[in-house]
């Protein structure tokens, strides 16, 4: 758990004069699950865009995989996986066609993609799936489909944009299990949600606001800090203050 | 290079899953080409012929006699004078007017040649050619006859044709040309303006953007099973207008498909832009249908000839790559033309294409900082 994967030191991003990240610093471990909260706008976006090589910082340091995000995009790209609320399969492609095309996009060995393909197949007991279409799969199947080609070529990372938006509590409870089986195989999970009760599984949180990180740390610390019971309540008193709070919280 | 194609692969298979994306990449340029081929093909039967004959000689009457009986053509009228040519046509039921000049059958026999004038309602301008044309040929055939076997005295009438209304029609099958135009551009900048905005849509792109595909490779991956499909569909209209309407390529076959590959380049590369400017894909098609199809049917001289435009006009159709491309076109396998006569127009469709990627580039690379 000591090795740092994201390393981020005052890290700015600005759009003309809009401060979209606001000089944000924190640390991910290697395996951590690492939650990445805020209200929409509050900059979740821009800053996951930056680690996954996508755009570059304004200013400030940033180290994702140990490559560095202004000169080394194409490295970390190499080295995360992602996923995003709309299900990145295609669905007029089989889950094997799906399973090729990705591997194949990261650049793996055909033999290492079949390998891999009948591993995914019979831990999801998807074998009888193997050539039916997406499109014909129901949801709960798709995203762990989805989030298994997303790790399919074992990132060090995987960046997981709202991955559970529009789906019943249970597949959300399975999907949460397969997020620990992974990140227990040292893959560290970076997550933004929307659901306060998958905060709560996350190791550390991290809550921002305004372009700023207004909290970060390990939900029961949180808790403790905000007086709270749940990390909903920490998260309405940080996000949504009125201004009494907010200077409270405005250190 | 692997990774590349591999997507190419998987965008071969969202073509060829999709019938609707092979209706349009293959069906509708082949019904077009049928429906415009018959339409311009089929023979025409009691078409309107008004005589003005001011020599009235006995061969004037026996060539009028062939002319009318031929099951071609049907007298409306007979006029006197010139002056009635505008009225006849204005009534709408002459399509063409033929002139027999003074002492025809006189000049005939002791000049040997003779002219008569086949004048025709350009305002519908393949009835027009098809007259003008069997017209010219009953003529022909008529000298032929007239004309004493043996004998050294090869008699000639000059048909002269003249267009009402529409006197630049020049070119006698119009339409294949105008097709190609019209179904490469819509076809290569709907498809891929609307394969692009689909990725954007099912937030695959993302994914896409977030892989070790460069950019680029995700673009050109994208486009270049439309190229080549569209290239197939060019030899595919080609071959169809062969055989429906025995329209051959006059020019250099080679060049011919150089000059598509062009065309096709630039549509592409139109589409890329498109998809940059749109976020969904009824925008891209709205885009494409709206912004292309018309502007190409109505300003770009596929139908209507660009010199008979308002100024306007003419400038506003100066900024469409399709007007620079029937130009080419017509040249190539109408008149026969080589690259010399070509250059300008294929420049003007170079410099589009590096334009169009220029902007689609920039718009591209502002949405991802």
């Amino acid at each position: 758990m000591n090795e740092k994967v994201i390393t981020v030191h005052n890290l700015v991003k600005k759009f003309g004069s809009f401060v979209a990240n606001d000089n944000l610093s924190f640390e991910v471990s290697s395996g951590e699950i690492f939650g990445f909260l805020g209200a929409n706008g509050a900059g979740k976006t821009t800053a996951i865009r930056i680690l996954s090589g996508l755009s570059k910082p304004t200013s400030g340091e940033v180290t994702v995989a140990g490559f560095n995000a202004y000169r080394q995009t194409e490295e970390i790209k190499k080295n995360i996986g992602y996923m995003c609320q709309k299900f990145s399969l295609y669905e007029d492609l089989t889950v094997k066609e799906n399973i090729i095309l990705y591997g194949g996009i990261y650049g793996m060995k055909k033999t290492l993609i079949r390998q891999r393909l009948d591993e995914l197949l019979s831990k999801l007991h998807f074998h009888e799936f193997e050539n039916r279409m997406i499109s014909d799969l129901p949801l709960g199947l798709r995203q762990k489909l989805a989030f298994a080609v997303a790790v399919l070529h074992e990132p060090k990372i995987v960046f997981l944009d709202e991955p559970t938006g529009g789906v019943d509590p249970i597949t959300r409870r399975q999907f949460w299990e397969s997020i620990y089986e992974t990140s227990s195989g040292g893959i560290t999970v970076f997550v933004t949600t929307h659901y306060m009760d998958e905060a709560e599984y996350c190791d550390r949180i991290s809550i921002m606001s305004e372009g700023k990180i207004v909290a970060l740390d390990t939900p029961d610390n949180l808790k403790k800090q905000f007086t709270s019971a749940t990390i909903e309540e920490v998260f309405i008193k940080i996000a949504r203050p009125n201004h009494l709070e907010k200077k409270k919280v405005d250190y | 290079m692997k990774r590349f194609l591999g997507f190419v692969k998987k965008e071969f298979l969202h073509i060829f899953r999709d019938y609707r994306t092979l209706i349009i990449l293959f069906g509708i340029p082949a019904a077009q080409i049928l429906i415009f081929g018959y339409a311009v093909s089929t023979d025409i039967k009691n078409a309107g012929v008004a005589i003005l004959d001011l020599s009235h000689d006995e061969i004037t009457l026996k060539l009028t006699d062939k002319i009318i009986s031929s099951g071609f053509f049907k007298k409306t009228q007979t006029l006197l004078n010139y002056d009635e040519i505008d009225k006849v046509f204005k009534k709408g039921k002459t399509k063409a007017v033929i002139i027999f000049e003074d002492d025809f059958g006189k000049k005939l026999i002791s000049e040997n040649k003779a002219s008569l004038s086949i004048v025709a309602d350009g305002s519908e301008p393949n009835t027009a050619t098809l007259i003008t044309n069997y017209t010219a040929a009953i003529v022909t055939d008529f000298t032929t006859e007239l004309s004493l076997p043996g004998s050294n005295n090869t008699l000639r009438i000059n048909p002269d044709v003249k267009m009402f209304y529409n006197p630049n029609l020049k070119s006698h099958f119009m339409f294949v040309p105008g097709v190609i135009t019209l179904i490469l551009i819509l076809i290569c900048a709907l498809m891929t303006s609307v394969t692009i905005t689909r990725e954007k849509e099912f937030g695959t792109m993302e994914v896409l953007l977030v892989s070790p595909l460069r950019p680029v490779q995700i673009i050109l991956g994208k486009v270049m099973p439309y190229f080549m499909l569209s290239f197939v569909n060019v030899l595919l209209i080609l071959a169809l207008s062969w055989i429906v309407f025995d329209l051959p390529v006059k020019g250099s076959l080679i060049l011919l498909l150089a000059e598509c590959m062009l065309y096709i380049l630039m549509s592409l590369t139109l589409g890329i832009l498109i998809s940059t400017v749109s976020s969904n894909m009824q925008q891209a098609i709205f885009i494409s249908l709206i912004g292309l199809m018309l502007p190409t049917i109505l300003l770009s001289g596929f139908i209507f000839p660009i010199e008979n435009m308002p100024k306007i006009y003419d400038y506003l159709s100066s900024i469409l790559p399709p007007r620079y491309f029937i130009v080419i076109i017509k040249n190539i396998m109408i008149k026969g033309t080589g690259f010399m006569y070509i250059w300008k127009e294929t420049l003007v469709l170079a410099i589009m294409t590096l334009v169009f990627t220029g902007l689609s580039v920039r718009k591209f690379k502002i949405r991802l900082e």
